[in-house]
């Protein structure tokens, strides 16, 4: 064994399209800690909840991440909903799951993307990137924006849609449904991509539950953790929803529970267009927060993301504080990087799917 | 539109953005819009580019990050700011952190409005960013050119002469 050397990864990296730096202390080709320091995109952003106004602050929520963005909005709007009593009409909980689920579907296609060009597989990413486009297309068709939508208010959402455009985005997502299988049967069948990620990177059940990760990292290391199980919002419980788990808790396994929910949100979408209320979008909203406290979560693409308002009888609220999943996987992140290959890094630190504004907000 | 002879390379970097820009700008390379096909590559290497896409109104901790890539870059180079937040700041303008726009950190070439920027709008954005690279390479070009003469005027004859006043010692 040689000397010890420390390796900075970051902040600048050419794999991580945004900002983490970590320091690896590395024997020979082993890691033998990874020490990891954020703050490079924290912008305070819960702190502007003083300055801004509880129904304007949603437009800031949906900006603490540009992939997630839509759940942010939700999350932030289903708190305020949750603090001042307001019933949300089913039409626009339904809506609100459609897009969500959209954004989903977006997200584990980018990730699909990333974790490929990780790997060396610059291909892969293009074709993943391809399938995410018609994703974009039907949420710019719906919201007009591509990834950031503004349709989600407190009290309902903003836009409705048409009975011909739900169709519409059917039938497309049947027709991407046999692009995905094509994807999907090429990662999990591609003897590179098992060399690569399989026992890579490893966390057991055990080592899930204690450091607290969520998501689809919990998913895959066989822990059931899915908050859309008990959602009070949202469609879910009358769709009747089951978490994707596995139970290997590698890198492969994290990029299968991902490929599987893939077809998990199409299939949530299509029951949300047949079993679509009439009705109201929206109801209006009355009056400031009163003094009081009000928590919930939302189940990201990334894992579960925790919402805490307090108001105070103003138009500001007195505090906002989110959990975002990757704050939460970090912990999870470190104990992965223990022992692995410092060529596997990479890929070990996009299997958690590292979202570093939602992170640092 | 500019015609440049050689393939101008960019490198990309989140300065205290909310990701929106960034995935977009990793959008243009995929298929449906694919500046690859111009020659435009992504490179993670600041010292191969000649673009520097920067997207985010920077914070404390990220302005030195973002002035050290910048320095890297070999001249001419060009920076556009990508979105609202690099060009003013956008919606956090008022975060206590944040500096409140690119152009307070290093120097801009090319503003790209839009939160987030569409990938039509960075794609001309960079078509903009070709023409000032073109303007700047010409004047790197007329002190080369400047140089070359003085070397052909100045240096070459002294040192002549030197090796004159060798011989004959």
């Amino acid at each position: 064994m040689g000397k010890s050397t420390v390796v900075p990864f970051g902040p600048q990296h050419p794999v991580l399209p945004e900002p983490i730096h970590l320091d690896l202390e590395l024997q020979d080709e082993k890691v033998v800690k990874a020490i990891p320091s954020i703050g490079y995109i924290h912008r305070g952003l819960e702190k502007l909840v003083e300055k801004r106004g509880f129904q304007e602050y949603v437009y800031i929520a949906e900006r603490v991440c540009g992939i997630c963005s839509f759940g942010h909005g939700w999350g932030y709007s289903k708190a305020i909903e949750g603090l001042m009593e307001i019933e949300v009409p089913r039409r626009a909980e339904y809506l609100r799951t459609i897009w969500h689920e959209l954004s989903r579907l977006h997200s584990h296609l980018l990730w699909v993307g990333l974790g490929a060009d990780a790997l060396g597989f610059e291909s892969l990413f293009m074709h993943a990137w391809r399938l995410r486009e018609t994703i974009l297309d039907m949420i710019e068709q719906t919201t007009g924006g591509r990834v950031i939508f503004s349709v989600c208010k407190v009290g309902g959402v903003r836009r409705d849609i048409s009975d011909h455009d739900l169709k519409e985005i059917v039938s497309r997502l049947e027709k991407l449904k046999k692009e995905i299988d094509g994807l999907t049967a090429l990662i999990l069948n591609d003897e590179t991509i098992h060399a690569r990620l399989k026992g890579v990177g490893t966390v057991s059940f055990e080592d899930a539950k204690a450091l607290g990760c969520v998501g689809p990292t919990a998913r895959a290391s066989g822990v059931p953790l899915d908050y859309r199980c008990g959602d009070e919002g949202g469609a879910y419980k009358e769709l009747g929803f089951k978490p994707v788990t596995d139970t290997a808790g590698d890198c492969f396994a994290r990029c299968k529970v991902r490929l599987l929910e893939l077809y998990q949100a199409i299939d949530l979408i299509k029951g949300c267009v047949e079993n679509m209320p009439a009705g109201e979008i929206a109801v209006p909203v009355k009056g400031f927060p009163p003094a009081a406290e009000y928590f919930t979560r939302v189940e990201q693409p990334r894992g579960e993301a925790v919402y805490y308002v307090k108001g105070n009888k103003t138009k500001n609220l007195e505090r906002f504080r989110l959990r975002t999943p990757t704050n939460a996987n970090l912990a999870v992140l470190v104990k992965m990087l223990q022992g692995c290959d410092l060529a596997d890094v990479p890929n070990i630190i996009l299997t958690i799917d590292p979202c570093i504004s939602c992170c640092e907000r | 539109m500019s015609y440049i002879k050689k393939s101008p390379w960019l490198v990309h970097y989140d300065g205290s953005s909310c990701n929106g820009c960034d995935i977009e700008v990793l959008a243009c390379l995929t298929p449906l819009y694919d500046v690859e096909r111009f020659g435009i590559v992504n490179t993670g290497n600041p010292k191969h580019a000649d673009i520097f896409l920067v997207t985010g109104g920077v914070n404390a901790q990220n302005l030195p990050v973002v002035k050290q890539i910048y320095e890297q870059m070999p001249e001419p180079k060009v920076v556009i700011a990508v979105g609202a937040c690099a060009c003013t700041g956008g919606v956090f303008h008022d975060c206590y952190n944040m500096i409140g726009g690119m152009d307070k950190a290093i120097p801009v070439d090319v503003y790209v409005p839009g939160c987030a920027a569409r990938p039509e709008a960075i794609i001309d954005g960079v078509v903009k960013g070709l023409a000032v690279l073109e303007e700047k390479q010409k004047a790197v070009a007329v002190l080369a050119e400047r140089a070359e003469e003085e070397r052909e005027t100045v240096l070459e004859p002294t040192v002549a002469m030197h090796k004159q006043q060798e011989a004959k010692k």
